[in-house]
């Protein structure tokens, strides 16, 4: 159990800032997400963290020691790769345990901690078959429980789900949250998929071309993001945005209702003209335009809107969010 | 449905394709080693083309010979060291070649050099190197103040005798073949290195195991097939190879010190005529070769099917 400091962490590969001064603080136990585009440089952070980059400034602490020249063994520290990275030509018990090899401990110990993470895991049953002989998510179990056995200070993983297939994924990702608690240990994930993120995270740092642009938790990243980009990253579909009287006003396409269902609210009242509908379901989505600027609104109400219709729609006042048109900043009132 | 074309037809196309490699086998192959079958149970030479059949006497003579035996010994010697050699350092070679570096290229340039020199020609300028007079490596050590004085650490000898000497001369036979077979075993190696995920071996980094942890639990496990191909081949060529020798020292210093069974086929079967004996010198290789040659067919099929 440890906390984690990075004080103006940076890595420049030739030229490219892939992580660009990022300071931040993971609290002992705490559940980080770190949610970005490709490109973004989460990886290579985590990567930094791991030891297997060395930084090309700032400063790594893990538990209170500074850890840069550390090389990863001496860092306490367990990873879970994105392709799980098992060694195929080791037994699931063989994998598990050669983190507990390479420290040398007595073979009785080793077993009895094995056997701990494959329970943990619910994979004491595949012990003595080879990777390639069992199925996608008990590899990724496999390499979990691989991380774990060792107890380490932090955990890594590398957008770990991302390999499973869609209804795995879901279960995957509760089971993880679950255990996470239960043994209560500092995590750092990289993913770039923002339901994950909103899921599992305690907080969430949204990255953005080697820079942090938002931390905090699931709920403020959302409703309270700091600027364009976040805003316009998280959430499916994305948040809108019109220019109004030279600031850039924001609003989440559920919050874009007809106005209907909005009837004598303090609301900004707005035409609609609707070029497309999507029913899924349990919801629909209205493509359209509000004055030449594309916008999604995302209703459940049963209306029988048709492509070319104009239509009023309403967004009620604490719903909006404004941001300065040069620098992409939140304005606060 | 048959087409006009014939080379359309597989019955026709197939025998077609495969007629060059089955002439060359039966040609090049099957008959030499019919023949040296059959002579080696004969009492052929090369002046005298009577023929008759004598059973195993030819095996027996060479059995008898001490020239026999030693060339064994030094065809075992030859072979398992210059292999244990090429293994390491086709290891060191491929860590350095994995990594980037300034004039990498350069480097890459040099190291596979040897490959692609004729190799007769390439060992003429060993043949310059460990000259009995001449070499300059002897002037260097001169140089160095190692060689050629009293008190000198090798010996207060003008020249070292690479080749004259008869541990020196077998060394010296062996760095020679390492030379040339390291290029091919660390492209081989390099190859094989790139197959294995870069992240297998940073889970094994970051789970803590240190570089010869992970080059014995990790990497030589992974890389098995491809080495055991690398050193099986590596041996079936070895062992039937008799350039360096015969460049080098022509099986000398005498008695024999560097001669190899393949090089005393040669000079008992072409050079000093007896072409039955030295078919049963050569007839020697065959249980060996045709165990290796199985062994590597074994692992090639599996490496295929996994």
């Amino acid at each position: 159990m440890a906390n984690v400091q990075l004080v103006g962490i940076k890595k420049h590969f030739e030229g490219v800032k892939a992580v660009d001064g990022i300071d931040l603080e993971i609290v002992d136990g705490e559940f980080l997400v770190l949610l970005g585009p490709s490109g973004s440089g989460k990886t290579t952070l985590m990567r930094l963290v791991a030891g297997l980059e060395k930084p090309t400034g700032g400063r790594i602490v893990i538990d209170g020691q500074p850890v840069n020249d550390l090389p990863p063994r001496e860092r306490g520290i367990a990873m879970v790769f994105q392709s799980y990275a098992l060694y195929p030509h080791k037994t699931v018990f063989g994998n598990i345990s050669f983190p507990l090899t390479v420290e040398g401990m007595p073979r009785e110990d080793i077993r009895k901690k094995v056997e701990w993470a494959a329970g943990l895991l619910g994979i004491g049953h595949l012990l003595d078959r080879m990777p390639s002989q069992v199925s996608g998510g008990e590899r990724q179990r496999v390499a979990i429980a691989r991380a774990l056995v060792r107890r380490p200070k932090v955990l890594l993983m590398d957008e770990p789900l991302s390999n499973l297939d869609a209804k795995v994924r879901h279960t995957a990702r509760e089971e993880l949250k679950l255990f996470q608690r239960d043994i209560h240990v500092t995590t750092i994930y990289v993913t770039h998929d923002q339901a994950e993120a909103m899921g599992l995270g305690d907080r969430i740092a949204v990255m953005h071309e080697g820079t942090v642009r938002q931390i905090g938790t699931p709920d403020s990243i959302y409703n309270d993001p700091a600027n364009m980009f976040v805003a316009g990253f998280v959430g499916i579909p994305p948040m809108n945005f019109i220019e109004q009287d030279g600031v850039i006003v924001g609003f989440r396409p559920e919050a874009l209702l007809p106005a209907e269902a909005l009837p004598d609210k303090d609301c900004m009242r707005l035409r609609l003209l609707v070029e497309r509908v999507e029913d899924l379901g349990s919801h629909r989505l209205v493509y359209g335009t509000i004055g030449k600027v594309k916008v999604i609104a995302n209703h459940s109400l049963r209306l029988n809107l048709r492509e070319g219709d104009e239509h009023e729609f309403a967004i009620c006042s604490q719903e909006i969010r404004r941001f300065d048109p040069k620098t992409g900043v939140r304005v606060r009132p | 449905m048959s087409g006009r074309n014939p080379f359309e037809r597989e019955s026709v196309l197939a025998p077609l394709m495969l007629a060059p490699i089955a002439l060359y086998m039966v040609l090049l192959v099957g008959f030499p080693f019919l023949m040296a079958f059959v002579y080696s149970f004969s009492n052929v030479t090369v002046g005298n083309p009577d023929f008759h059949l004598v059973g195993f006497r030819n095996f027996a003579a060479v059995l008898r010979d001490p020239a026999f035996r030693h060339s064994l010994l030094n065809t075992c010697i030859f072979t398992f060291t210059s292999i244990g050699l090429v293994l390491v350092l086709s290891n060191m070679l491929t860590e350095l070649l994995m990594r980037e570096f300034r004039f990498k290229w350069l480097v890459r340039f040099l190291i596979m050099l040897p490959w692609t020199a004729p190799i007769a020609l390439g060992t003429i300028g060993y043949l310059w190197f460990l000259d009995s007079v001449f070499s300059p490596l002897d002037w260097l050590l001169r140089r160095w103040g190692l060689l050629g004085t009293p008190q000198a650490l090798l010996g207060p000898a003008s020249n070292m005798y690479w080749l004259g000497r008869p541990g020196l001369a077998m060394a010296s036979v062996i760095l020679v073949h390492v030379w040339r077979l390291l290029p091919l075993a660390t492209m081989i190696r390099i190859a094989g290195m790139n197959s294995i995920p870069r992240d297998v071996i940073e889970a094994a980094q970051v789970d803590g195991a240190g570089y010869f942890r992970r080059l014995f639990h990790i990497v030589l496990p992974l890389l098995l097939p491809v080495i055991s191909v690398t050193v099986l081949f590596s041996t079936l060529f070895t062992f039937t190879d008799m350039t360096v020798v015969w460049v080098l020292t022509k099986g000398g210093p005498p008695d024999n010190n560097t001669q190899v069974l393949a090089s005393l086929a040669f000079l008992k079967g072409i050079q000093g005529g007896d072409l039955a004996e030295g078919a049963a010198v050569a007839l020697f290789f065959f249980p060996v070769l045709a165990g290796v040659a199985m062994v590597v067919l074994r692992i090639a099929k599996k490496a295929v099917v996994t």
